[in-house]
C-alpha cells in the first residue's frame, strides 16, 4: 500500500510562493513556503522591509497576487517614498485595489493599559485588508515593535502566538520581520512562533567595504541553499547572487572562436579558444595583455558576435582612442551596437555589485562574448577568498551562459612566469591561460607570448615574440638561435649573421664555379694537343702507307716489265 | 446588553463635555464589563456631561484603522482633545480615571 501511495506521488513539490526576487528563488528552491509565515531577522539597515515589500510587489506586478502591507514603524506615505526610489509605485497599486498597506502606530504615551484585553482589534484590522483585495501575500512589518507599544508582555506573546495560527489558517504567505537581537535570531524570540522558514539578513563591512548577506536559517519541509549569499539593494530593488553551487554540468561546445591575433591562432592546435571558454590573458605592465583583449573583442565583433568589454582602468574614449592608434577601430563597432565598453573603478562598489553590473549588463546585452580587463584590479576590493568565491561564481554564469571571456590580469613579479596572488586565484578556473611577458637582454626589452595551458587542445609549447606596430601585433617567426629563442637585437643580430655567411657562401660558390670553367678550359686545350697530336701521328701514318703502297705498285710495274 | 446597532450612542448628546468610543469586538465577557465599567465611572464623575458610542469591529472593521485600534476593548476619549486611549476590561479604575484625565494620580 505504501508503495502505491509513493507512486501515485512520485513527485511531491513542496507548495511555494516565488518571491520573484532575483535570486532568491533560486536559494529556496521555488520560494517561501506557501500558506505560512515565514520570518526575516536581521539587525537595522539590512534590508528587512525592503525584502518585503519587493515580495509583495513582485507577487502584484509578477504573480498577480495581492498583497497587505501592515507597517507598525513608518507611516503608509513614507513607505511609498522610500520604495519609489526603487521604481516601485505604491499608490499606483493601491489604486488598482492589488495592495493595503495599513500603518499600524503603537505610541506607548497614548495608551493607557486597564485590565484585559486582547489584540482582536489588530486581527479584524489584518483580516479586513486581506479581504478588501483578497491578498494572498501579507506582510507585517515589524511586529516587535508592539513590545514597545504594550506592557503586557503574557498577553501581547499569547496573542501572536495566535496571530501565526490565524494566519496559516487565513492561508496567506505571511512575511514578518523582526530585529535581530543579541543571542537570538530576533529580539523578542519571534523564531519560536515562526517556525516553518526563517531567513537571516546581515550587514557587515570589512574593509571599508559593505557587503550584505543572506541565509536561511531553516526551512521546514524543503531543501534550500544554506550558505550565506551575497545581495544587493540597487536602484531595482534586491537582488541574490545564488550561484556558489557550482555543479558544473554546463553544455560545452566544440566551436572555435578565433583569438583574433594572426599567429595565435597557429599557436592552438585547433584554431583558436572553444566558444564559451575563459581565457586568462596575463602579464607584467605594458606586455599588451589590453591589446590582446582588444584584437580578440574586434574579432568577434566583426564576426557579429555581441561583445562587453569591461573595462576597469580605462574609460571607453581612452580604450577607443588607444586601440585606433594601432589599427582596431573600436568605435565602429560601439556605433552598430556589437560592442558595450562599460568601465568603472573597482574601488567604485563591493565585488558583490560588480558581479551584480556584470551579470545586469549580461542578462540585458546578451553578449556571446566577454572582456574584463583587467581582472586582478578587483582584487584590491576583496580579500583574496572574496575574489575567488566572486570569480567562481562569475565563471560560473558565464559558463552557463556559454559566454566566451577574456579575462586580462596583471602580475606584480617581473622575474617569474609563475602567477602571483591574481593569477593564482584565477588559474585553476579557467581553461585556457596566455602568458605575455617582458623578455629582457642585450639592452632592450621585448614581448613574448606563449601559452601555459589549453584545456582539451594540443598547443604550442614556444615562447612567440611579437611586435606592436601601427598596424597592429605582429607574431614574429620563431628564430632558434645557440641558446634558444632569439629575440629583439639577438634576432637582428642572427639575421645579419645568417646574411653575411650567405653571402660567402655565395662567393665561395660563385669562386668555385669560375675555378671550374678554368679547368674545363684547361680540360678542353689538353684535348685539343692531344687530338692534334694524334691527328699528326695518323697523317704520317698514313703518309707511310701511301708510300708502301706506291712502292707495291712500282714493284708490280717492274715484274711485269721483267717478263 | 449591549445593542446590536453597529454604533450605539448612549445619552444621545452630540455636543457633550465627553465623548467616549468604545472600540469591541463582538460581545466578549471583556466588551460586557468593559462597557458596564465605563458607564459605572463616567456616571459616578461625569454625569450628564458624557457620551459613549460602541463601536464593534465586528460588524464595521474599517473603522479600526481610523483611531489606531489593536486591541480590544479599547476605549477612546476623543472630545476633549488630545485623544486618549485605555485598552483592556477597564477593571482598573485608577487607570483609567488617571488614563482619561479625570483625576489627577493618587498622592
Amino acid at each position: 500500500m505504501q508503495s502505491n501511495s509513493t507512486n501515485d506521488h512520485p513527485l511531491f513539490i513542496f507548495p511555494k510562493t516565488q518571491t520573484g526576487i532575483d535570486g532568491l528563488d533560486e536559494i529556496t528552491e521555488g520560494g517561501l513556503p506557501k500558506g505560512r509565515p515565514t520570518l526575516i531577522c536581521g539587525g537595522a539597515g539590512c534590508g528587512k522591509t525592503l525584502l518585503s515589500m519587493q515580495f509583495l510587489i513582485k507577487g502584484i506586478t509578477e504573480f498577480n497576487e495581492p498583497g497587505v502591507f501592515m507597517s507598525f514603524e513608518e507611516p503608509s506615505d513614507d513607505l511609498s517614498l522610500n520604495v519609489r526610489s526603487l521604481g516601485f509605485d505604491l499608490e499606483q497599486l493601491k489604486a488598482e485595489k492589488k495592495l493595503v498597506v495599513d500603518h499600524v502606530r503603537v505610541e506607548r504615551s497614548e495608551i493607557e493599559e486597564a485590565g484585559e484585553y486582547d489584540l482582536e482589534g489588530l486581527f479584524i484590522r489584518l483580516g479586513h485588508a486581506i479581504d478588501t483585495v483578497k491578498a494572498t501575500r501579507v506582510v507585517l512589518d515589524t511586529i516587535e515593535s508592539l513590545f514597545a507599544g504594550l506592557d503586557n508582555q503574557a498577553i501581547l506573546r499569547a496573542e501572536l502566538r495566535r496571530l501565526f495560527h490565524w494566519l496559516k489558517d487565513k492561508g496567506v504567505t505571511a512575511i514578518i520581520t523582526g530585529e535581530r537581537g543579541q543571542e537570538t535570531l530576533t529580539r523578542q524570540g519571534l523564531e519560536e512562533y515562526v517556525s516553518d522558514c526563517v531567513i537571516l539578513l546581515d550587514h557587515r563591512v570589512i574593509e571599508q567595504v559593505s557587503t550584505r548577506r543572506l541565509r536561511i536559517v531553516k526551512y521546514r519541509g524543503s531543501t534550500h541553499g544554506t550558505n550565506e549569499y551575497p545581495f544587493l539593494i540597487d536602484e531595482n530593488g534586491i537582488s541574490v547572487l545564488p550561484i556558489t553551487s557550482l555543479k558544473l554540468d554546463n553544455e560545452v561546445s566544440s566551436d572555435i572562436v578565433s583569438t583574433g591575433v594572426p599567429g595565435v591562432d597557429g599557436m592552438f592546435e585547433k584554431g583558436g579558444f572553444y566558444r564559451g571558454s575563459n581565457i586568462l590573458v596575463s602579464g607584467t605592465a605594458g606586455t599588451a595583455k589590453t591589446t590582446v583583449a582588444c584584437y580578440f573583442a574586434d574579432e568577434q565583433c566583426k564576426k557579429g558576435e555581441k561583445t562587453i568589454y569591461f573595462a576597469f582602468e580605462e574609460s571607453p574614449q581612452q580604450l577607443v582612442r588607444n586601440m585606433a592608434s594601432i589599427g582596431i577601430d573600436l568605435q565602429k563597432h560601439i556605433s552598430d551596437g556589437s560592442l558595450l565598453i562599460h568601465s568603472s573603478r573597482p574601488s567604485l562598489n563591493g565585488l558583490e555589485l560588480h558581479l551584480l553590473t556584470l551579470r545586469k549588463l549580461i542578462r540585458d546585452f546578451k553578449p556571446t562574448t566577454v572582456v574584463i580587463d583587467p581582472i586582478s584590479n578587483l582584487i584590491t576590493v576583496g580579500s583574496e577568498h572574496e575574489v575567488r568565491s566572486m570569480l567562481v561564481r562569475l565563471i560560473d554564469m558565464l559558463k552557463a551562459n556559454n559566454i566566451t571571456a577574456v579575462f586580462t590580469s596583471l602580475n606584480k613579479q617581473t622575474d617569474a612566469i609563475r602567477p602571483d596572488l591574481a593569477e593564482e586565484s584565477v588559474s585553476s578556473l579557467v581553461d585556457t591561460w596566455i602568458t605575455v611577458r617582458d623578455m629582457e637582454g642585450f639592452g632592450e626589452r621585448n614581448r613574448g607570448i606563449f601559452i601555459i595551458k589549453a584545456r582539451g587542445m594540443g598547443h604550442s609549447n614556444q615562447v612567440r615574440e611579437f611586435i606592436i606596430t601601427r598596424k597592429g601585433i605582429e607574431l614574429l617567426d620563431v628564430k632558434l638561435g645557440p641558446d634558444g629563442i632569439l629575440t629583439g637585437a639577438a634576432r637582428k643580430a642572427n639575421e645579419i649573421n645568417n646574411k653575411l655567411s650567405e653571402i660567402k657562401h655565395q662567393n665561395e660558390i660563385d669562386r668555385k664555379d669560375r675555378e671550374i670553367i678554368r679547368k674545363r678550359k684547361v680540360l678542353e686545350a689538353n684535348i685539343e694537343a692531344l687530338r692534334n697530336e694524334f691527328e699528326s701521328v695518323e697523317e704520317e701514318l698514313n703518309l707511310l702507307r701511301t708510300t708502301e703502297a706506291m712502292q707495291q705498285k712500282l714493284g708490280l710495274n717492274k715484274k711485269e716489265n721483267d717478263k | 446588553m449591549i445593542n446590536s446597532d453597529t454604533a450605539l450612542t448612549l445619552n444621545e448628546n452630540d455636543s457633550a463635555e465627553w465623548q467616549l468610543l468604545l472600540y469591541i469586538a463582538g460581545q466578549t465577557p471583556k466588551s460586557v464589563k468593559a462597557l458596564s465599567n465605563i458607564k459605572k465611572y463616567a456616571e459616578e464623575h461625569l454625569a450628564g456631561k458624557y457620551s459613549i458610542e460602541i463601536i464593534d469591529l465586528l460588524k464595521s472593521p474599517q473603522l479600526a484603522e481610523g483611531d489606531q485600534i489593536l486591541a480590544v476593548p479599547t476605549l477612546v476619549r476623543r472630545v476633549p482633545e488630545p485623544i486618549r486611549k485605555i485598552i483592556g476590561d477597564l477593571s482598573n479604575e485608577e487607570r483609567v480615571l488617571v488614563g482619561l484625565n479625570i483625576k489627577p494620580l493618587m498622592k
